[in-house]
């Protein structure tokens, strides 16, 4: 008995096989992606925000997501200044927003917000709550999106704040303009 | 309480488990150390591509109800959508409709195999029972699954079938009616049938295949010489001396039979899915409209020999009964072969002339019936059914006394080759 | 019982009339051998079926992005050469004609035409499209030889012509005509040739758009072809050399 070529023969056959079985079980795994129909529905959401009023909050979705489009007043993008303190990542640090979007005001021009409205902690979507204050929120209370589910707070930029179940910043989708009147979901300003 | 130590001394992991499951003990009962004649041919490989063609139905067929929808609104579409717009899914769903076709080959095979080498035999009836059941519960599973997709062929194929219920006496209609839950095959009927194809039916089957492979497991495998390899053992080891262990000598041998299969069935999946408008028919492209019957339809091919002995059988008595009974009788009867057949000679090998004239012509029968399911009933054809049905059935009822007129071979003691 | 005689009398006789039809298959004026796998002609076969079909037919299971990306059409120029009636490129390709509308103009609605090549072969729409003829008995006066009483009427007469049925079988094979019994009688905006070429980009792209997935699966053959007849090899020398214990 050749137990050299045995051994090598059974290595051999039981290598090439899990091969095999990788290239079988491939498809399978790679069939519960999202399909073509999926990707369709997914596919860029535009939104006309010619006619938003400063304060106003429209909600759209895109890819079966919430997504929040508001018009921030001079008051409201100067209330992201001043809860700084209180925020657990008031610089976006986290890679939660396109290149373009990682400033003071989370967005491409300062008083339009576009937020995915989705919280960071386990989904639930946030209410908006621009009244302030509202001592049962928070004692510095300027504005922003309270969680029903869990409590999480975060402000007008969709940064969180410190305390509070969910970890990070809300989500800034990739958008851009289309003039001044229109802002496509989903797609990434050319670079500038 | 202390543990009663397992008796196969296996220490580690692997000991802690067989103190508590039989893992060693299921190993070299059913593997290293159940013994097979060692003189298995080619035909013995198709009992291990039908457990292959299984799991490759279970597999893909998991997939494919996760995106296919039960409805008689969408199922059509979803098959397209499966086809199209799913990773994968035209491969996917090419491995399960070619692989309904590939497990009937196999099955037949397999079946044929268990026909000339007497495997029914004494004692291996209730092997044969739990296969001849299995090939039953197969039957139903592809008709509901050649249902689903809602093509043309599907509905007009339901129609007939369902039907076939209908021709009992007196309680026919309703019971008709019961089955599809609706006064034609409709949303209610495609939707149960979705249940018995992906729940009740696979999960009967695979119960199935456990106790036919439990059956065999306890009586031992039957050879093509149809010698009891029990009778002759090492007086020490007490294994049959002409007994190997099934791993590793039948496992690498089934893995060269298993190449060979995939060799031609990723070739089918991939060059020729449609099997020549076999394996899938033209009218299933076109969606189930119960206002239309399409030009030429056929039953899938599998079903082609009980479909020719249905349509054979003429109506007596103003009733289609006699086809139906006549159909489902060709199956029974299958069941009944281990008391049928009253020749004490095993193997076709040690048989005489006569009784392989009968076998070779009952094969070549049932491929002609096959064919003819397939084909328009022309007068010659529908005559051609009829004779090939009469002999079929006389098959069964020749091997009763055949051997009284012909002269065996002797068997001989020990297995050759 | 009468129930199942009824069905499998109307079973037979369908049957009978396959036969017929399937005979008249086999014998269909011309044949043809789609080839997926030409892009270019694809191409001419996608813009042609959305200039000239897609106004009655829908093709409801493929996407236009689906086709940009088998046939190498960058999106701009999808949207503008093929989406009529869509301008998203992820839709599927619907009609441009209403429901009903269809049904008062045609009698029924025109089928939708994504897996027609699949249901009826593709020589036979090959066929199809090329054997319209005059017939001044039919509402619409055109007949079709493969598809008699066909309700379509003849779209591409502008490019084909007017053909005219000959009764008599000697004479049109004297006159050279390779298939079907018909002869030109007033020649379109093509020549027969370019109108042939026409219609065989145009069967191309449906058999294209019945199956895309058709040049993926035979890619993945061949690699699974080699991969086997490896594993194969290895399998059958494992098995010699562990049966080398029992011989």
């Amino acid at each position: 008995m050749d137990t050299g070529r045995r051994r090598f023969l059974t290595l051999a056959t039981t290598g090439v096989g899990a091969v095999g079985v990788g290239a079988v079980v491939w498809p399978f795994l790679a069939s519960l992606r999202p399909s073509e129909k999926a990707k369709a529905l997914g596919a860029p959401v535009t939104a006309d925000i010619g006619g938003l009023e400063e304060g106003q909050m429209v909600t759209l979705a895109w890819r079966g997501k919430p997504v929040w489009i508001i018009k921030r007043s001079q008051e409201m993008i100067a209330s992201l200044t001043a809860v700084k303190g209180d925020l657990a990542d008031p610089e976006s640090e986290v890679d939660h927003q396109p290149k373009y979007a990682q400033n003071e005001t989370r967005s491409v021009k300062p008083e339009i917000m576009v937020m995915v409205g989705s919280c960071t902690h386990l989904g639930c979507s946030p209410t908006f709550r621009p009244d302030h204050p509202a001592p049962e929120i928070a004692p510095n209370w300027q504005g922003g999106f309270y969680c029903p589910c869990h409590g999480s707070k975060f402000d007008l930029a969709g940064r969180v704040y410190r305390g509070v179940p969910a970890p990070t910043n809300l989500v800034v989708p990739p958008y851009r303009f289309e003039g001044d009147r229109e802002v496509v979901i989903g797609e990434d300003q050319a670079a500038a | 309480m202390a543990i009663v130590p397992n008796p196969y001394k296996t220490t580690g992991l692997l000991g802690w488990i067989d103190d508590r499951f039989p893992l060693t003990k299921l190993w070299r009962d059913h593997l290293t150390e159940y013994y097979a004649p060692k003189n298995f041919n080619a035909w013995y490989y198709f009992g291990s591509l039908a457990l292959l063609v299984l799991v490759n139905q279970l597999i893909s067929g998991i997939v494919l109800a996760m995106h296919f929808k039960p409805s008689a609104a969408e199922a059509f579409g979803s098959v397209e959508y499966i086809m199209r717009d799913v990773p994968w899914g035209n491969v996917i769903r090419y491995m399960h409709s070619t692989g309904a076709s590939a497990f009937f080959i196999v099955v037949y095979l397999h079946m044929y195999r268990g026909l000339i080498y007497g495997s029914f035999k004494k004692p291996r009836e209730l092997i044969w029972l739990f296969g001849c059941l299995i090939f039953l519960v197969l039957m139903a599973e592809a008709f509901v699954g050649y249902v689903l997709p809602w093509g043309q062929m599907s509905y007009w194929g339901a129609q007939v079938i369902i039907s076939l219920f209908g021709t009992i006496p007196v309680i026919g209609p309703d019971l008709v009616v019961w089955i599809q839950g609706d006064y034609i095959p409709a949303d209610a009927t495609l939707n149960r049938f979705f249940s018995l194809h992906v729940v009740a039916l696979p999960f009967v089957l695979v119960g199935l295949v456990v106790a036919h492979l439990i059956a065999l497991h306890e009586v031992g495998s039957n050879n093509p010489d149809g010698v009891e390899i029990k009778k002759h053992k090492d007086p020490e080891t007490h294994i049959p001396l002409d007994g190997i262990g099934f791993h590793p000598y039948y496992t690498v041998k089934d893995l060269v039979g298993v190449a060979m299969f995939l060799i031609i069935f990723v070739g089918v999946i991939c060059f020729a899915p449609d099997g020549g408008g076999y394996f899938l028919e033209k009218p299933n492209f076109q969606e189930a409209n119960p206002l239309v019957t399409p030009e030429h339809i056929t039953p899938a091919w599998y079903f082609g020999a009980f479909y020719a002995m249905l349509r054979a059988t003429p109506s007596m008595f103003g009733s289609a009964l006699p086809g139906v009974i006549v159909m489902f009788g060709a199956v029974l009867i299958i069941f009944f072969l281990p008391w049928l057949d009253r020749n004490p000679v095993k193997s076709i090998r040690y048989k005489g002339n006569l009784t392989k004239i009968v076998t070779l012509l009952f094969a070549i029968d049932f491929l002609m019936l096959n064919y003819l399911g397939m084909q328009p009933a022309s007068v010659l054809y529908t005559m051609l059914s009829r004779i090939g049905s009469v002999y079929y059935f006389l098959f069964f009822f020749l091997l009763l006394f055949i051997h009284n007129f012909e002269k065996s071979k002797p068997v001989p003691e020990r297995v050759t080759g | 019982m009468k129930r199942l005689a009824k069905v499998l009398t109307a079973f037979a006789g369908v049957m009978l009339s396959g036969a017929a039809s399937a005979a008249g298959g086999h014998a269909l004026p011309y044949e043809y051998n789609a080839d997926v796998s030409n892009v270019a002609s694809l191409q001419r076969g996608a813009r042609d079926f959305m200039a000239y079909c897609s106004g009655c037919h829908s093709m409801k299971y493929l996407r236009y992005n689906r086709i940009g990306k088998d046939l190498q059409i960058p999106e701009d120029l999808l949207k503008s050469s093929l989406m009529f009636t869509s301008d998203k490129v992820g839709d599927q390709i619907h009609s441009a004609m209403p429901v009903d509308k269809a049904k008062t103009w045609f009698g029924q609605t025109p089928p939708d035409l994504t897996l027609e090549t699949r249901a009826r072969g593709v020589s036979w729409v090959y066929s199809y499209l090329r054997t319209f003829y005059v017939d001044p008995k039919r509402p619409l006066g055109v007949n079709n030889l493969v598809l008699p009483n066909a309700s379509m009427p003849h779209v591409l007469w502008s490019l084909q012509g007017w053909q005219v049925k000959v009764e008599h079988e000697g004479e049109h094979a004297a006159e050279g005509h390779h298939g079907a019994p018909l002869k030109l009688v007033q020649q379109g905006s093509m020549t027969p040739d370019e109108y042939e070429r026409f219609v065989g980009d145009l069967v191309n792209f449906m058999a294209y758009a019945a199956e895309p997935g058709k040049m993926h699966r035979t890619a993945v053959g061949y690699k699974a072809m080699v991969y086997l007849i490896v594993l194969l090899v290895l399998c059958y020398l494992l098995k010699k050399e562990f049966w080398r214990d029992i011989h």
